[in-house]
Parts: C-alpha cells; sequence; structure tokens
C-alpha cells in the first residue's frame, strides 16, 4: 500500500524541488509461488513490497514517494494467473495485465464492462505491464478498475499466510488510497458474477488527453427487462472522490423504473446527494458534478433503443 | 540485499549476460550497460514514451521495468528493430514528411508505430492518434508524424 502520509511527504518535496527520477536502493527477490512470497515477507519484514506489473509502484518509486528495502516479483507466481469460468463466477488472477483484459474472450462474453475500458487505461505500453491487482490494490481514485469491479459486484479474493478471505468490491475501497489490504496480504483473484441476457454496463470519462486519468468517470451495469425497466442499477463514479463512489440515491431513482428521459434525468438530479467531489487541479466541486451529470445521461443512453436516443 | 544479480536475456538477437543492480531500470541498462543508446530516458516516470521498447514482442516503458526482472527476456529496441529492416518504409516515411524534428522522441515514436503496423493494419487516422497518445513529441504536433504512418500503413495494404 501506497502510505498517504509518504506520498503527501513525497508530493511536498516535488513542490520543493526535492525530487528525483532515479529509483532510491532496493533489493530483489523473485517469488515462485504464494509459499515464497509468505517466506520472503517473514524474511525482509515491513522493508518489503509486492511488485507485479510495476507500472504504478516504479513510478512512484522515481519520485521516492516510497523507499522499499526490497521488492518482491510475483510475476512469476501461478496461481495468481489466468482467466476461467466456474459455476456462473468469472475468475480472474490478479497478475492479468489490461491488455490482456482487452482482448480475453471469456471477458469479452461475461464481463464486456472491463474490455470496454481498457482503452481508457494509459496507453498501449503501460496497458502491456499493468495488471488488475495492482491497479486495484492502489486503489487510485481516478482509476478505472476500481470503480467497474464495485460496478460489477465483483468479489476479491485476498490471500496471507494466515490464509484466504473474500471481500466484496464495495467494501474494499475504505479512502484515499487505502484498501481493505491487511499487512502481508495481496489479491490473488477477482470473482465476478457473469453477465447475463439482460445485463447492460458502459464506462464512460472525461480526461483532458487520451490515456490520462479521468478528470470524471462512471461504470455503470444493470439489468433491463424486456419491457425496458431497470433492476439491480449500480452507478459508480471515478474522480469525483477518494475513491470508486457507488451512487445510491441515483440508483434508488432508476430501480424500478423504466429507462427513459425522465427516469435519466431524475438520476442525474439525484447524483447531488450522492456524490461530494473535492476539487483538484482539474476544477471546483460544482464542475465535477457537473461532468458527472452529463457523462451520466451518456451512459445511460446508450441502453435505449435507437429510436428513443433523439428523444 | 541490494546486491547485483546476475541476469541473462536476449538483447536484438543477441545473447547477454550481466550482474545489474536492482534499481537498474531497463534503459539505463541498454543506454549504459549494453552502450545501446537509441532508447532515450526521457521523463523516467512512464509519461513521455520516449523509452518504448519491446519486450518479449510487446512494447513496454522502458523506465518502468526493472532490468533484474528480465532474466530470460526477449527484448528487442531501437537498433535492433531498425537493423532487421522491419520498419524500413516507416522510417522513410518520417524523413519524407519531416516527421522527425529534434529526434529525441523518434526512437520511442517509431517503436510504438511499428506496434500499429504489425498489430493494427487497419488503423485509420483516429486510431493512430490513439495507439501513439502515451509518446510525446515537443517538436512536430503530431501532424507529420501521424502522416507517416497512415501513409505506411496504406502503402502496405
Amino acid at each position: 500500500m501506497i502510505n498517504k502520509q509518504v506520498v503527501a511527504r513525497g508530493l511536498l518535496g516535488l513542490a520543493r524541488g526535492m525530487s528525483s527520477m532515479k529509483w532510491p536502493a532496493f533489493g530483489y527477490a523473485r517469488a515462485r509461488s504464494l509459499q515464497d512470497v509468505w517466506r520472503l515477507q517473514s524474511e525482509h519484514g515491513d522493508g518489503a513490497r509486492l511488485i507485479a506489473g510495476g507500472q504504478t509502484l516504479l513510478a512512484t518509486l522515481a519520485f521516492r514517494l516510497s523507499e522499499p528495502t526490497v521488492l518482491i516479483d510475483i510475476t512469476q507466481v501461478p496461481e495468481l494467473r489466468g482467466v476461467s469460468v466456474e459455476a456462473g463466477t468469472l475468475r480472474i488472477g490478479a497478475l492479468t495485465r489490461h491488455a490482456e483484459l482487452g482482448r480475453d474472450e471469456l471477458i469479452a462474453r461475461h464481463a464486456p464492462l472491463l474490455r470496454e475500458a481498457v482503452p481508457y487505461i494509459a496507453h498501449p505500453a503501460i496497458r502491456n505491464r499493468g495488471t488488475i491487482g495492482g491497479s486495484l490494490a492502489y486503489a487510485d481514485p481516478a482509476a478505472e478498475l476500481p470503480a467497474c469491479v464495485v460496478a460489477l459486484g465483483a468479489t476479491l479474493v485476498l490471500a496471507s499466510a494466515a490464509g484466504e478471505r473474500r471481500v466484496r468490491a464495495e467494501d474494499f475501497f475504505t479512502g484515499l488510497l487505502e484498501t481493505a489490504l491487511r499487512g502481508g496480504e495481496l489479491i490473488t483473484a477477482v470473482e465476478v458474477p457473469i453477465a447475463t441476457a439482460a445485463t447492460r454496463s458502459t464506462i464512460a470519462e472525461v480526461a483532458r488527453r487520451s490515456g490520462d486519468y479521468a478528470m470524471a468517470g462512471l461504470a455503470v451495469h444493470l439489468s433491463l427487462g424486456s419491457n425496458g425497466q431497470v433492476a439491480a442499477p449500480r452507478l459508480v463514479y471515478f474522480g469525483v472522490g477518494n475513491g470508486p463512489v457507488l451512487a445510491k440515491a441515483a440508483g434508488a431513482a432508476l430501480a424500478g423504473r423504466r429507462l427513459g428521459a425522465e427516469s435519466i434525468a431524475a438520476v442525474q438530479a439525484a447524483l447531488a446527494g450522492d456524490l461530494d467531489p473535492p476539487s483538484d487541479l482539474h476544477g471546483p466541486p460544482e464542475m465535477k458534478r457537473h461532468l458527472a451529470r452529463v457523462l451520466t445521461g451518456r451512459a445511460l443512453s446508450r441502453f435505449l433503443p435507437a429510436t428513443e436516443v433523439a428523444a | 540485499m541490494t546486491a547485483r544479480i546476475d541476469i541473462t536475456l536476449t538483447v536484438n538477437g543477441e545473447r547477454v549476460t550481466r550482474s545489474v543492480e536492482p534499481r537498474r531500470h531497463l534503459i539505463d541498462f541498454l543506454r549504459l550497460d549494453l552502450g545501446l543508446t537509441g532508447s532515450h530516458a526521457g521523463c523516467e516516470h512512464g509519461v513521455c514514451g520516449a523509452c518504448t521498447v519491446r519486450v518479449d514482442g510487446e512494447i513496454v516503458r522502458g523506465c518502468l521495468v526493472l532490468a533484474v526482472s528480465l532474466d530470460g527476456a526477449e527484448v528487442t529496441t531501437i537498433e535492433g528493430l531498425s537493423d532487421s529492416g522491419e520498419v524500413e518504409d516507416l522510417q522513410a516515411a518520417f524523413v519524407a514528411r519531416n516527421a522527425a524534428q529534434c529526434g529525441f522522441c523518434t526512437p520511442g515514436m517509431v517503436m510504438a508505430a511499428a506496434d500499429i503496423l504489425r498489430h493494427h493494419p487497419e488503423a485509420d487516422r483516429a486510431a493512430i492518434r490513439e495507439h501513439l497518445s502515451g509518446n510525446y513529441c515537443r517538436c512536430t504536433g503530431y501532424q507529420a508524424i501521424v502522416d507517416a504512418v497512415e501513409a505506411t500503413l496504406e502503402a502496405r495494404r
């Protein structure tokens, strides 16, 4: 985990011009099994950090936002690999790279939201290394995948030397860059309930430049009945809070209603009760709320029959 | 634990063995340890794309890869790509359209553009721009670069 105080101190350092682009000195060890990981963790204690794709960790090291004594490379741990379907659940190994999410056929069929999210994540060269487990563990509030797994109602499988436990995605993200992960624990897989014929999902975001973190974004997952009635809507916003924000008032404004201009307007109005965005480099809270409303309209309109979109 | 570690990998088709510090990123390894200075270290935190190289056939940010993690890997740099002739036409198109000015971004840009030629032969202008969006160029304004990639794709069809 990135320690918030360390990040804050690092950013302060940057502001004072004390940054360095070279990584600090650290050791390196490659784990080949989860048993190896537990052994290396107990050998090296608190100074050890896990590294998978490295696309967040190594950038933070360049800024000296953290100074681990040893990096434990988990990319060769077979228990963290693979995508499979079993008993109505899609299991995505934590080491699955963003590029793999974008081209895996099981994911395309059973969790198309993840495939749709991939082009929004950074750039091709980064998507070739970065992993879903890493993205979730770092819990950047403007990242796409945390919002997607919450929208999908996914469960994260966590493991440590003490054993395995499961945490609902919406309970996993506990604060700014903070998660339910305990010391010595890692994410082994993401379990996603597979899509049905009634499932509709999509992602929308606004970023200043292609591949940048979102100024505001939204992942939606719902069921649409043949009469156009919405069930179990989950609207999850990113870039507008300390983590992915599951918009409960907006969801309640949509549940059980027929999807259309009226219900979409009701969702947009209800968002006022769900979102309390901080101002950031991009602009004040009201701008983010505005973007969230616009994105909500765009995203939900995608589920309307073509004849109703103009209305 | 910060001791050097021996790695053996293939770089541009040649097997190399070196002892590296864990803190060495791939670009410093290529430039300082192997003398392959075609790959550029720009921002060194994964933003600018000047360090784009291939690892096991896929483009990566060289500044966000630990050299020590590449034992057994296959790395291709701009030197290897250029010598192979794989992108001769692309390089000619870059010259013809003045798509390189100061040249700092060019090796990374060519590596990323080569990825389009290999994996997305049907890419249109928008797709080209999207694919190159992680590679910064501060001189050209990108139009000439996109022109060069587009012309190469069309000529290959």
